[in-house]
């Protein structure tokens, strides 16, 4: 356990911020869903469960509609058609109100941090203290205190964003992200772009802070190494659809052709390496124009 | 840059700005001088009042008295009928004569009041009777010809 | 071909009447905006850091473009005057020349101008990077409303430093009109003052001056952060999104201000 986070593997923590929860609802529900943005689907009939307590991968490669899933949970875009459902909630359905309500459930890691440039880290980590509880100052600087030194920076609290480089960057805009002590935690695409230490460090991190705190993580990224140590289940996204799910042992065994793709990196598979183009004889040997 | 620096910051702008409106309202604009003077309102009918607007100043000896508050036509007599707002510290005879004048050759027109003999003074409310119509150019150019045509003329044709 | 031609004319107009469409459509967009904002303003002054911080960053920094531009415009504007108004012996009548030319329409439009540029600019820019960066989802998915708390104030800010700059640029070009009228050319500085105060009425010239610099704080202030909200995320949004911010504004601003002076100015004494 590290140093400062409150909690034990028996009973996960539960923050005294939070209402109690229905213990056996899972999650995240998504019962077929379909996204399209102006004419072309996103998403096609797409259902996965993401139970409470777990670490969930979505992977896929670039474009294959991963984040969209995040927007769909969180509740910033709205589904074609299909359900989705949060802690039992609705969230295509609800109004204003009971979304931001139910957003302050939830934390979110952004690709590369998303950090308000005009505060230093401490300030961006105060912030949904501020926001959302009446804390006194005291109380709020002990609990940034806490979360940055959950993630490993608490001397780096008088910073600027600019001044941090990619890694602290995240592990901050982590911080920040359990402020509030959520119950899901979703993460954009955490590892892009880290050196192997940062990547570590980010994975570690999320695993720890899933045990501790005793939430949700969904997770999307197309990380397969760093995946397969920390997650305990895996969705394969492709073209809008799954086409694969399972756990670490049962994906690195699996003989799915995507799967093996993904896995094995291989450049030409059920992914194809070349874009949609005519006949390469036809390209060279026709008249230009 | 901290709370308290900014705040002063905005602070002396929002003063400096606030001044500059006071001022401009003050010393390039009239707005003491149009005040709520206490004053008493005189009436006075004119057969043509010319280009006196409402706000011209009325004048006594060339030093302004009061301000012309409001022109209307009077619908049965045809006569222009003038209110005027004059000073508390200044009086005028019952018999005294108001004129419109042009300050200078072509410059605004004001209401110059000249003061009789008569020992009753004009009170609040009171119509001064002896009235100058404003001088129109034309009605003074044809009178000028007509005096010319009908004259006997020296050596002129007829 | 006829036929050809007739379709590159029929794709011209098409496209014009498509632009002219989409014109009206971003102005109801900027409308329903717009109300959306006075709909979340009083969070924006429940913080009223937030709104002070704004008005510093876009009025106290453009003190010196307007301080420094209003002093010129002055000092133009009493040499040209001069030059027109001793033709006809008119010299003394520089004051009320210049104060007018300030105070109805310089004064509110150059200073719109200026502002336009120097903190509407920096307004659209400062709202698309913190779109683009993801800045503005952040705080969405953290419960916080973003109109309420970045685009609000931000509006407020403009809407509350205009009609103050524009005074500052309509005292600071008096000032330089007297610098050079009366300290320059000589003109007896009693006149020069006295004709103004009889010639400008608060009134008429002053409040409708300031009444136009807040209709065009409104103008610029919505564009301003209209653009930004609604620019694409990317560095070559952000950058278009800044240059229309300026042009829009321009133009806004010499359009309201043909409205306003029609309405205010008719028939003047």
């Amino acid at each position: 356990m590290p140093a400062g986070v409150p909690g034990g593997p028996r009973a996960p923590y539960r923050s005294p911020l939070l209402p109690p929860l229905d213990p056996a609802a899972a999650a995240v529900e998504l019962a077929d869903v379909s996204f399209a943005y102006d004419a072309r689907m996103i998403l096609k009939g797409i259902t996965m469960v993401i139970p409470r307590g777990k670490v969930v991968a979505i992977m896929g490669s670039s474009g294959s509609g991963k984040t969209t899933i995040l927007r769909l949970i969180g509740g910033q875009l709205k589904p074609l058609s299909g359900s989705i459902r949060v802690a039992g909630q609705s969230v295509p359905d609800l109004d204003r109100d009971a979304l931001y309500e139910l957003r302050r459930k939830f934390g979110m890691l952004f690709q590369f941090g998303a950090l308000f440039t005009d505060m230093d880290v401490f300030e961006n980590i105060a912030f949904p203290l501020r926001e959302h509880t009446s804390l006194p100052e005291e109380l709020v600087r002990d609990l940034v205190l806490m979360k940055l030194n959950a993630v490993g920076l608490r001397g780096a609290a008088g910073l600027m964003p600019s001044e941090l480089s990619g890694g602290m960057a995240r592990r901050v805009a982590l911080a920040r992200a359990i402020a509030l002590d959520p119950m899901l935690v979703m993460y954009d695409e955490p590892f892009a772009g880290l050196d192997p230490i940062s990547l570590g460090v980010v994975g570690q991190l999320i695993r720890r802070l899933n045990q501790a705190l005793g939430i949700t993580s969904v997770i999307v990224t197309h990380d397969v190494y760093e995946s397969l140590k920390i997650v305990d289940y895996l969705y394969f996204v492709s073209e809008g659809r799954i086409v694969a799910a399972g756990t670490p042992a049962e994906v690195r065994a699996s003989s799915d052709p995507f799967v093996r793709q993904f896995i094995d990196g291989e450049e030409d598979g059920p992914v194809p390496f070349h874009y949609p183009a005519s006949s390469y004889r036809e390209a060279l040997f026709s008249d230009a124009g | 840059m901290s709370r308290s620096t900014l705040d002063l910051w905005v602070g002396i702008f929002v003063t400096i700005g606030l001044g500059a409106i006071l001022f401009l309202a003050l010393k390039v604009g009239n707005l003491l001088t149009v005040g709520n003077t206490p004053g008493y309102r005189l009436e006075a009918n004119f057969d043509n009042i010319g280009g006196l607007k409402v706000r011209a100043p009325v004048k006594a000896a060339g030093v302004v008295v009061g301000r012309v508050e409001d022109i209307r036509l009077d619908p049965k007599m045809y006569v222009a009928v003038v209110n005027m707002r004059i000073d508390q510290a200044y009086t005028f005879s019952k018999d005294s004569i108001a004129a419109i004048n042009t300050s200078g050759l072509l410059g605004e027109q004001y209401v110059s009041v000249d003061s009789g003999g008569d020992t009753t003074m004009l009170k609040d409310g009171d119509r001064i009777a002896h009235t100058q119509s404003a001088v129109v150019i034309e009605k003074l150019i044809s009178q000028f010809l007509f005096d010319k045509a009908s004259a006997p003329p020296a050596g002129a044709k007829p | 071909m006829p036929a050809d031609a007739l379709g590159m004319v029929g794709n011209r107009i098409r496209a014009i009447g498509a632009s002219a469409i989409g014109a009206i459509a971003r102005l109801g967009h900027a409308s329903r905006f717009l109300i959306a904002i006075l709909v979340h303003s009083p969070g924006a002054f429940r913080r009223l850091h937030l709104t002070i911080r704004e008005i510093y960053f876009a009025g106290v920094l453009s003190l010196v473009i307007i301080l420094v531009s209003g002093l010129f415009v002055g000092m133009v504007l009493a040499l040209q005057g001069y030059d027109v108004l001793v033709r006809y012996g008119s010299a003394e009548s520089l004051g009320v020349l210049v104060a007018l030319s300030l105070v109805r329409e310089m004064g509110p439009v150059v200073a719109g101008l200026l502002f336009a540029s120097r903190a509407g600019s920096a307004i659209t820019a400062e709202i698309g990077l913190m779109k683009a960066t993801e800045q503005l989802s952040a705080m969405e998915m953290m419960a916080v409303d973003p109109l309420a708390r970045v685009v609000a104030p931000r509006f407020w800010g403009g809407v509350i430093s205009m009609p103050l700059v524009a005074a500052l640029f309509s005292t600071m070009g008096v000032y330089g009109g007297y610098l050079v009228g009366v300290r320059l050319i000589g003109i007896d500085a009693g006149s020069f003052w006295g004709q103004m105060q009889s010639a400008v009425d608060f009134r008429q010239d002053i409040v409708n001056g300031i009444i136009k610099s807040v209709v065009f704080g409104v103008a610029v202030s919505l564009i301003a952060v209209f653009e930004g909200y609604y620019s694409k995320p990317t560095a070559e949004g952000v950058s278009s999104a800044t240059t229309r911010t300026v042009v829009v504004s321009s133009l806004a601003i010499l359009a309201l201000d043909f409205v306003l002076t029609v309405f205010m100015f008719r028939g003047v004494r």
